[in-house]
């Protein structure tokens, strides 16, 4: 072993002893959509302009008591950004033009730019670092933490800041006492399975073969979920480190990331993250000195959600359709071009690391149960604060949505909050302060899922969201199997009659036995947990589903066909509606009471939207 | 040079790249898509006839994926996100606003090559709900009211573009 990850970690620390501040702008995907690189440029021109010395690299060519003005991964606060921190003063929603000011201000006097702060909108506290604000005080940040501060593109900060030295304890170690390590940390599969990861590296270790694989599975594909994304991007080391310390482990020569088309930045940086290593020794030949020969490269996904499934995935990398085989053979010991293949989900390895430097013990003593750690949500929807939070595991519902999240957007009830995509299902007020485990999700019908957290509010309808997740899985069911293709597709005609009022009593009954013959029959678990929106809606809500289907109404008014309007107390006559009607359903006289017509009505709700009294009623 | 024999050089170079690595026609469709846009028909029986994976198999592979595209992409290439946060906060009005201003409904192109419309996959900026992309570039919290200026813009850019 050579001290390779020492050096560099030396050198770096000595490079950035020079730079006295450091101006961190956030470079994750919602903010470079809000302009973040704009701002990045704009502080670069505003240094230049008054002269003062800046580095937006850390290189022996820093000038002394220089400012570093860096990128950084996404820091998680998506809905506020673009993010800049100066020093500790966090600021938000931040444009080109604040920048003079803050340079002028911040930089140079050290004042605060009040205006740019976040106010916390429950006692309009204006918070001054990222710990003064509510979304991040319950987070417990250990793989974000890194994410929005380490330059995702450099290594040498990387490794100046510990990275690769789990790595290097691993080839130290050796493999068993890794896979042991792995069994102290309880690290589960963070895909939503729950898979035990030492389990999985073991049974891949145990066969002989000359070629054995190891697999990334970057292919998030679940709607409302975007973690995996936001590590790849953000800090895209501390994967590659993760999926060689797994390729060791199960004595692998080579690792292939299977990351979706579709976040083209992903694929960027993780190659420039490989490309770095092969340079820098860490990949190829004998690493680090220490005889493991190892090799990483990237297939792409081409947008098909079954290959979230490790038997499509293993089909969609031999360049084939992405359809799922039956279960045994398990890629442990028949995967890859037939060869034994361990399948990692992203943020599973994205903690390896980690384990690797502080142990298993200390990974082991977050969270609750059987499961241990922390893990990664997205939380969005209508929650007042949206975006990526990192949580102990075991912490309560209530906890993540009303202290993390800030409660419900508009009115004081959150209805619902969905975990798991379309493989999840709904959350109930009355199971709030439960923890959340693998296995208590599991309990109530949904499950851990890879992290979409959906809150919704009264204005969901509870059928409308089982509709839109079963629409989800019948476009993305492979066609392989009967149970899934047909059960799927005979779900949805129930449903669309259910929300256009066409529905018979019995339907309810029709859905729960299709729904159960799916989850029994079905090949994969698109197909075994794709009812389980259904399912779990009908638990909670089943008065919803029997407002529609025994008095045609839809509580919510969302779907549209089941509304009827009409105009109450409140209305002044003004003509507005009148006016906006295209089939001329409504009638009255100026400065009198208007109404609507139910039988030219077509229900298109512009009435509604243009009254200024809230007069026109939707029931 | 002329323009056809560079593109079939291009393409030469695609399937020399890949042609003896294992499993490799997804990633070798991949290039094909990010230099045209697309998979042209012709482009298909090039890569059988050189590779030797039957037509029959290309277009499995090609029809079973939502990414790859059989025709050309429209000018303005306009992407909704209806993943879960983006419908819940009102993607559907979107659509329906964008087919207002174009004429054009989810999943069709006009005919005269200058818009599309596709419902996108979560595209991962859920905290910016609802989304939308026009030729890739990303606007959040967009409002019904807004879409008028911001296919205008689109368009500008597009003429400047040229």
């Amino acid at each position: 072993m050579n001290n390779l990850v020492n050096e560099i970690n030396d050198k770096f620390k000595k490079q950035y002893s020079k730079v006295n501040n450091r101006i961190v702008i956030c470079g994750g995907t919602g903010c470079i959509a809000g302009g973040s690189m704009q701002v990045y440029k704009a502080f670069q021109e505003e240094y230049k302009k008054r002269g003062l010395d800046y580095c937006v690299e850390i290189t022996d060519s820093c000038r002394e008591k220089s400012t570093y003005i860096s990128k950084s991964g996404c820091q998680g606060f998506c809905a506020q950004g673009p993010l800049v921190s100066v020093g500790d003063i966090f600021y938000t929603k931040v444009k080109p033009e604040d920048v003079e000011e803050i340079v002028e201000r911040t930089v140079l006097k050290g004042e605060v730019v009040e205006r740019l702060l976040y106010v916390n909108p429950v006692d309009g506290e204006h918070c001054k670092t990222l710990n003064d604000i509510p979304f991040y005080k319950k987070q417990h940040r250990i793989l974000l933490a890194d994410c929005g501060k380490i330059n995702p593109e450099d290594i040498n900060e990387y490794i100046g800041h510990g990275g690769y030295f789990g790595l290097k304890k691993a080839l130290e170690v050796g493999p068993e006492a890794v896979i042991a390590e792995m069994k102290q940390s309880g690290l589960r599969g963070r895909g939503g399975g729950g898979f035990p990861v030492w389990l999985k590296w073991d049974l891949t270790r145990k066969p002989q073969s000359k070629e054995k694989y190891m697999i990334c599975n970057g292919d998030e594909g679940d709607p409302g979920a975007y973690m995996d994304r936001s590590l790849l991007e953000g800090n895209p080391h501390s994967v590659v480190e993760g999926m060689i310390i797994a390729g060791f482990a199960i004595g692998a020569s080579r690792g292939l990331f299977y990351i979706r088309a579709e976040y083209p930045l992903a694929i960027e940086r993780v190659q420039k993250a490989i490309d770095a290593c092969y340079k820098t020794g860490i990949l190829g030949k004998n690493i680090m000195g220490s005889g493991f020969d190892y090799d990483l490269e990237i297939r792409y996904g081409a947008g098909a959600f079954v290959c979230g499934e490790e038997t499509a995935l293993i089909a969609s990398i031999e360049g084939n359709r992405g359809t799922p085989r039956p279960k045994p053979p398990f890629p442990a010991t028949k995967g890859l071009w037939g060869k034994p293949t361990a399948i990692n989900n992203v943020e599973t390895l994205a903690n390896v690391p980690y384990i690797m430097t502080k142990g298993g013990k200390w990974y082991s003593e977050m969270g609750s149960g059987k499961s241990t750690g922390t893990k990664v949500f997205a939380m969005t929807g209508k929650a007042k604060n949206t975006g990526l939070i990192e949580v102990p595991m075991g912490i309560t519902i209530r906890e993540v949505v009303y202290d993390i999240g800030g409660g419900p957007l508009k009115g004081d009830e959150v209805k619902a909050v969905q975990t798991g995509g379309p493989s999840g299902g709904v959350i109930d007020p009355k199971h709030f302060d439960m923890p959340i485990t693998y296995e208590s999700l599991q309990e109530i019908g949904s499950i851990m899922g890879s992290g979409g957290l959906i809150v919704m509010d009264e204005t969901d309808c509870m059928v409308d969201i089982a509709k839109f997740y079963l629409e989800f899985c019948v476009d993305e069911s492979c066609g392989k199997c009967a149970p899934c293709r047909i059960g799927g597709y005979q779900l949805l005609s129930i449903l669309n009659k259910i929300t256009n009022g066409t529905a018979k009593e019995g339907d309810l009954d029709k859905l729960e036995q299709i729904s159960k013959a799916m989850q029994k029959a079905s090949l994969c678990a698109l197909g075994q947990t794709a009812p389980n929106p259904v399912l779990s809606t009908i638990k909670f809500f089943r008065d919803e589903y029997e407002a529609h289907i025994k008095e045609k109404r839809c509580p919510t008014g969302k779907c549209t066909q089941l509304v009827s309007y009409s105009i109450g107390s409140g209305c002044i006559g003004c003509g507005a509606c009148k006016r906006a009607c295209p089939v001329g359903a409504i009638s009255g006289e100026p400065r009198s009471k208007h109404s609507i017509d139910p039988k030219k009505c077509i229900k298109c709700g512009q009435c509604f939207n243009v009254c200024k009294f809230n007069a026109v009623k939707k029931g | 040079m002329s323009q056809e024999t560079t593109a079939a050089a291009e393409l030469r170079a695609i399937i020399n790249k890949w042609k003896d690595v294992e499993g490799s026609l997804v990633m070798m469709l991949h290039s094909v898509q990010d230099k045209l846009g697309y998979v042209p028909r012709e482009t298909a029986m090039v890569i059988s006839k050189e590779t030797g994976i039957p037509l029959a198999k290309i277009y499995e592979v090609l029809t079973f994926y939502h990414f790859f595209k059989l025709n050309p992409p429209a000018k303005c290439q306009i992407a909704v996100c209806t993943g879960t946060a983006c419908y819940l906060k009102g993607a559907p009005e979107l659509l329906k606003e964008i087919e207002k201003c174009t004429g054009v409904k989810e999943g069709e192109s006009s005919p005269d090559g200058k818009y599309s419309v596709a419902g996108l996959r979560c595209i991962g900026c859920c905290g910016l709900s609802p989304v939308i992309s026009i030729n890739g570039k990303i606007h959040g919290q967009v409002k019904p009211s807004q879409i008028k200026a911001i296919l205008a813009e689109a368009e500008k850019a597009e003429v400047s573009h040229e």
